[in-house]
């Protein structure tokens, strides 16, 4: 008899756990996964693809319906989990029957921010989350709407993006000096800008929101330094938070995010979390590659063997709006280290290398990213440079030839 | 002056370079340039050509080109103005001058680049009506010493020889002449000579050069030896029954002197070895070998010449062709090779100080013959300064108005800063030139005359075996160039000469010069072409070469002197004893070494013309000084590195090459380069200004100097469209390139100072890399596709590839991938391109990707298979389905249902 194991969320991170299972535990647990959007698994990445009009809603799917059934997967989209019951291990579903299970994984995801401003609560107010939203905005879209986009991190870019191509004119308004500034240093998120704005999306940066105007709708967007922007419609993308209400509430311990450590596992036994919800010795991810690789551990240590997470070297290694964009390590480069630098603005590229103690300690690329992931090895390696820092910045070919 | 027919029709031509003289065919392209060929019929080079000859197409360009008459004004700056008010201003000026201080206060500096009829206006004006003999030329740097001892030996500036002794000879001896590189077509010919008739060559020279072959015979002798060497020769030669007794004792005298001369000073091949620094088998092999050898020619150039005794080192020679009878027979001969491509057509008609026209000199018979002829009542009766005089009396104040035509002084004098600093104290500085800009024109010009350059003029020129060939104008003349002999003709009227100066062409010109040169000759001279004084202007226009003497009603004579028959002594030869062979100066703790100068392959001069051809600037790019390999360690100087190198009148900074073609205790460097070219290259700074006693052609070859290394942190280069304006304190070297202007370049500055450099030359779409820690920058501009300027800074061996970018920046297009590269410097061919990323996750580019749907792969599904690419993320799945509808083969629905 296989054990029951229940999954809350139906997003990426969940559809890589079970095909992870599915390699190193086939059979061994009933599957039966439960996710609140009315569709199947999908990916999220590809949204604002779908948003810009490259890729049809139905291609972005992760894995075909069948996919799940061969793996005996019980898919209950379109349910909301409501509450967890860590005593009699049990999952209480919205209108229906609790599912009882003998492992519980949550990945749960996050939710977009919605800031705290007067009218934030008007119609014509949207986040950029899921294909809900995606179908949304692209009404907005279709019907030309003026969009006042707030938040330039990569979600924000990605919408105002998706927005601008799919017809409506965009404002991006990023309370920063740069846009994601997390990710990149000041030349980097100054190229970035200019390569967006040639794609016609206007950016104020240093923009506070201060409150939305409108009697029932948005008609207009107002920030802190008393500029009006004309606004139809208002997208916030100003950051995420994990979604750790269902497992606040069963007890569990949650921090930023639901806390679990290099197993995954939760406080609570037998319950473990992945993906963005996670906080892994305080970090909670937001991008898809640790999800993944915290579901290759779990799968692993569900299936009984012996895996550990030892956290991710995060790189931002992606396509923002069009451009491509990488960042990894300590991409500003912190007192003592030195940055060999390559930049090419109008020809849209901007590379830089930090180097420390002979070696590679991080990386920013806008443009041309062929060898990010070389550098990305490079960091995660901490393999001296010496040798090739001549060339490195120019590919691992170059390098290596030398 | 007549106009250039423009059509596209091939000219027959002289080349502008070296004193071999070929024939050169150009065919205008009709843009103002031309195509370069050899001219199979010239009996200079029958269609051959050197790398210098073969690129003068790339030398035609506008750029940096004189076109308007410039005056400098009150304020400093040259400014244009109109031919009659430049001409009126210089024409007021001399004669204000020469009516205060006399005719001794102004001075014409010539050039053995000017034609024929230039030079003869220029020495007629000077020396038969403003009275002065002060008209010299930069051929005294060049032949002086031949000249002098020629006319000691033959009574006449006679070169008994001809190119054809060159395919004749059975023993071919070359004396301080690199004539691979500075002759290289007669080189060519001596080494068909040698392949295919087995002729033997010797090179002396203290510098192993290219015109040592591997089985010839080098002998490296001490610098300054020569003499020592060839009256060792000449004692062999009597010694050994070699001599030609009944041709000295008819045809010459003076031969007891030297020959107890020779003895006292070589009196045995083991003297000759200990004097010259030889081994005494190789003095007693070559000696051998001239004893033996009945067809000898012995060539000489700079290496003999540019000495303080420089006339002795060619009466030494001299002595041992005439002692032996080998002179003006076929295949046996001294031969003097010139540098210049009118040196010879300078010397004909006087253009030297102590010359007076047409191979006459200050005898009271030939200043009366040439004053009747010229009807020249102030004609000058005694010789004028020498050039290097001219310039110390010009420093002292003594000379107030010069004009210099066509050369560049302030570079190649030596004592070159002390030349230039003392034109700065001329009242009147007139120069005509084809530059807006050299080290002369910038020493402070008063006026500039824009003088028409090669392929615009149209003259004679006179070749090393005395072969008159016409220069033909084949493009018409920018701006307002004009002739010289026609510039120099409107001062002479302006002084009130017209009706000597009263020539409306060249062919006027040179009938009178011809005219002159039989002008009761009688053979007493050997210099008469009064056989074309009467040539018609078609005449003159179809001139082919030809070779003087051309007497009138006389059979053509290619040689001198066979049977005697000289100029003077009662036709006589002269054997000159030389003194004992002593370089003028000695070395000291402090100047331990020697510096010798000289010409490199693919240079010429001062650069003003061979440095616009990128060809030519591929061979050796920057100024450097040559050192053997234990200098070098002793002086604590590297390969490659550079060095400061003085002497007690100027310093140097040049690249280092360590060679052990050099020899221990000796420097070497090249002349070319200038203020205009390079910063602290100008050699002719570093030379002493000795000068030989009856020659006045000073000691180039062996200035006492030191050399200590000088380090520069950084290296690298730049390339330009534009001229660039370098900071200050850089240490640059010029070179054309295809497409604009390279610099070589080192510093010591902070690589900042670079950065913020470039951003104020260069334009806004600029790419940079900067390693500072590294101590690397790098940086190109564009325009469009195409690099406009780029800079590449690096610590010494670590600064780019000047060949891969210079090849770059030539293309009027870069691809993305080129530019993508461009500052790493390096050449990126034969490396693995994957092309543009499409999958982030797996660094899978699109090249990769093409190639895999290529092989078969019809689904985002395969291509993950086989790549990777799409199973991450999966955020480029669509690009892959783009890619494979774009790329897949037809076949593709079949395929797809049998993968699915």
């Amino acid at each position: 008899m296989s054990e029951p194991l229940v999954i809350v969320g139906n997003g990426m991170a969940a559809a890589r756990l079970v095909d992870e299972l599915a390699k190193v535990a086939l059979g061994r647990y009933a599957i039966a996964v439960i996710g609140d959007e009315p569709r199947l698994a999908y990916n999220r990445v590809l949204l604002s693809s779908v948003l810009a009009g490259e890729t049809a809603s139905h291609d972005i799917e992760l894995r075909p319906a069948a996919w799940w059934r061969d793996r005996g997967v019980t898919l209950k989209y379109g349910c909301m989990a409501t509450e967890v019951d860590v005593g009699r291990r049990e999952v209480k579903i919205e209108n229906e029957e609790s599912i009882p299970f003998s492992k519980l994984i949550l990945t749960t995801g996050s939710s977009p921010l919605r800031l705290n401003v007067p009218g934030a609560d008007l119609a014509g107010v949207h986040t950029f989350r899921d294909s809900r939203d995606v179908d949304l905005l692209l009404t907005l879209a279709a019907q030309k709407k003026r969009v006042v986009v707030v938040g330039g991190g990569l979600l924000g870019l990605e919408a105002a993006y998706g927005l601008a191509k799919a017809g409506a004119p965009v404002t991006l308004v990023h309370l920063m000096d740069r846009l994601m500034e997390r990710q990149l240093d000041a030349p980097a998120a100054e190229l970035l800008k200019s390569l967006v704005e040639r794609k016609g999306i206007e950016i104020l940066l240093n923009a506070n929101t201060a409150r939305i105007h409108g009697v029932t709708r948005v008609e207009g967007v107002e920030l802190a330094d008393g500029r009006h922007l004309d606004a139809e419609a208002v997208i916030f993308a100003a950051g995420i938070r994990p979604n750790i209400a269902l497992a606040r509430e069963a007890g569990i311990a949650v921090n930023r995010g639901i806390v679990v450590d290099d197993c995954l596992q939760t406080s609570a036994p037998d319950i473990f979390a992945v993906g963005e919800c996670a906080e892994h010795r305080g970090i909670c991810y937001g991008l898809v590659e640790p999800a993944y690789e915290q579901a290759r551990v779990l799968a692993r240590h569900l299936a009984g063997r012996d895996a550990r997470y030892g956290g991710s070297v995060v790189a931002t290694n992606l396509k923002v709006s069009g451009v491509s964009v990488f960042s990894a390590g300590d991409f500003i480069g912190a007192a003592g280290t030195e940055t060999i630098v390559l930049s090419d603005l109008n020809f849209g590229t901007y590379k830089k290398l930090v180097i420390s103690e002979g070696r590679l300690t991080g990386a920013v690329l806008i443009g041309d990213v062929s060898d990010a992931l070389w550098y990305l090895e490079l960091i995660r390696s901490r393999q001296p440079t010496l040798r090739i820092r001549a060339d490195m910045m120019f590919g691992r070919s170059l390098a290596e030839a030398a | 002056m007549t106009a250039v027919d423009p059509h596209l029709r091939v000219t027959r031509t002289t080349c502008a370079y070296c004193g071999v003289g070929c024939g050169v065919l150009a065919t205008p392209d009709g843009r103002g340039g031309a195509a370069i060929s050899g001219d199979p019929e010239h009996p200079a080079n029958f269609g051959r050509l050197c790398s210098k000859g073969s690129a003068l197409g790339e030398t035609l360009g506008l750029e940096n080109r004189l076109l308007h008459p410039m005056i400098r004004c009150d304020k400093g700056s040259m400014e244009r103005v109109a031919w009659s008010d430049a001409l009126d201003h210089v024409a007021r000026r001399f004669q204000h001058i020469i009516a205060r201080d006399g005719p001794g206060a102004v001075a014409f500096y010539l050039s053995g680049q000017l034609l024929t009829e230039d030079y003869y206006v220029a020495n007629k004006l000077m020396k038969g009506f403003v009275g002065s003999a002060n008209v010299d030329t930069n051929s005294r740097l060049c032949m002086a010493s031949s000249v002098a001892g020629h006319r000691r030996a033959f009574g006449a500036d006679t070169v008994p020889g001809c190119y054809e002794d060159l395919d004749e000879a059975d023993l071919l001896v070359l004396v301080g002449s690199n004539a691979a590189w500075c002759h290289p077509v007669l080189y060519q010919r001596m080494l068909v000579n040698k392949q295919q008739r087995g002729a033997r060559i010797v090179v002396i020279d203290p510098r192993r050069t290219d015109t040592v072959g591997e089985d010839d015979l080098f002998l490296g002798l001490k610098p300054g030896t020569d003499a020592a060497l060839f009256s060792g020769l000449l004692v062999y030669l009597a010694d050994n029954g070699a001599l030609d007794r009944d041709y000295i004792e008819r045809h010459t005298s003076g031969f007891e002197d030297a020959i107890a001369r020779a003895r006292s000073m070589a009196g045995s091949a083991g003297a000759t070895a200990l004097a010259t620094g030889l081994s005494e088998q190789d003095v007693l092999a070559f000696f051998q070998m001239f004893a033996n050898t009945p067809r000898v020619v012995t060539m000489y150039s700079q290496g003999v010449n540019q000495s303080a005794q420089g006339t002795d080192k060619v009466n030494a020679i001299l002595n041992c062709h005439l002692a032996t009878g080998r002179i003006g027979k076929v295949g046996a001969s001294p031969f003097s090779l010139t540098g210049q491509p009118n040196a010879m057509g300078g010397r004909e008609v006087g253009g030297l100080a102590n010359q007076l026209a047409a191979h006459m000199a200050f005898t009271p018979p030939d200043i009366d013959c040439v004053r009747r002829f010229w009807k020249a009542p102030r004609i000058a009766t005694h010789e004028g300064l020498k050039a290097v005089q001219m310039f110390e009396a010009i420093g002292r104040g003594e000379i107030k108005a010069l004009w210099v035509i066509g050369t560049n002084p302030a570079v190649s004098l030596p004592n070159a800063d002390a030349a230039r600093a003392a034109l700065r104290k001329l009242e009147l500085f007139v120069v005509s030139e084809n530059v807006t800009s050299n080290d002369t024109v910038d020493a402070g010009a008063h006026v500039l005359f824009p003088a028409q350059a090669w392929g615009e003029k149209s003259g004679t020129v006179t070749n090393s075996e005395r072969r008159i060939s016409r220069q033909r104008a084949f493009l018409s003349s920018p701006g307002e160039a004009r002739p010289d002999w026609w510039i120099i003709g409107e001062i002479a009227k302006r002084l009130g000469f017209g009706a000597a100066f009263n020539f409306t062409s060249a062919a006027d010109i040179f009938r009178e010069h011809a005219a002159l040169s039989a002008f009761e000759n009688d053979g007493n001279r050997d210099f008469d072409i009064g056989g074309l004084k009467a040539v018609s202007d078609e005449g003159f226009d179809a001139m082919a070469p030809v070779q003087w003497p051309i007497r009138l009603n006389a059979q053509p004579q290619a040689r001198f002197f066979a049977e005697g028959g000289f100029f003077a002594n009662e036709r006589k030869a002269r054997f000159v004893a030389p003194e004992i062979p002593a370089l003028r100066t000695e070395t000291t703790a402090a100047r331990p070494l020697r510096l010798n100068t000289g010409r490199i392959r693919d240079q010429w001069h001062t650069m003003t013309r061979s440095g616009m051809s990128p060809r030519l600037g591929q061979h050796l790019p920057e100024p450097f000084i040559e050192v053997h390999p234990d200098d070098a360690a002793r002086h604590g100087v590297a390969d490659g590195d550079f060095a400061r190198v003085a002497t007690d009148y100027g310093q140097c900074t040049l690249r280092v090459v360590v060679s052990e073609r050099q020899q221990r205790g000796m420097l070497f460097a090249p002349i070319h380069w200038s203020a205009v070219t390079a910063t602290g290259a100008r050699v002719g700074s570093l030379v002493a200004p000795h000068t030989d006693p009856f020659s006045g052609q000073p000691e180039n070859k062996a200035t006492p100097a030191s050399i200590a290394p000088y380090e520069y942190v950084f290296r690298g280069f730049a390339l330009s469209r534009a001229p660039l304006e370098l900071p200050d304190h850089v240490w640059w070297a010029r070179v054309a390139v295809n497409g604009g202007h390279g610099y070589l370049l080192a510093g010591n500055a902070d690589l900042r100072d670079w950065q913020s450099w470039l951003r104020s030359t260069a334009g806004d779409d600029l790419a940079e890399y900067t390693d500072f820690g590294g101590g690397v920058f790098r940086a190109a501009s564009f325009a469009g596709d195409r690099i406009e300027t780029c800079l590449f800074i690096g610590p010494a061996r670590d600064a780019g590839d000047w060949n891969v970018v210079k090849g770059l920046f030539a293309a009027d297009a870069l691809s993305n991938d080129q530019r993508r590269m461009l500052l790493s410097g390096k050449s990126t061919d034969g490396l693995a391109n994957a092309g543009p990323i499409v999958c982030a996750c797996f660094g899978v580019g699109r090249t990769t990707i093409c190639d895999s749907i290529a092989a078969g792969a019809r689904s985002a599904a395969e291509i993950g298979a086989r790549l990777k690419a799409g199973t991450n993320c999966g955020s480029c799945i669509p690009e892959l389905k783009r890619l494979i509808a774009q790329t897949a083969p037809n076949a593709v629905p079949q395929q797809l249902a049998v993968a699915n």
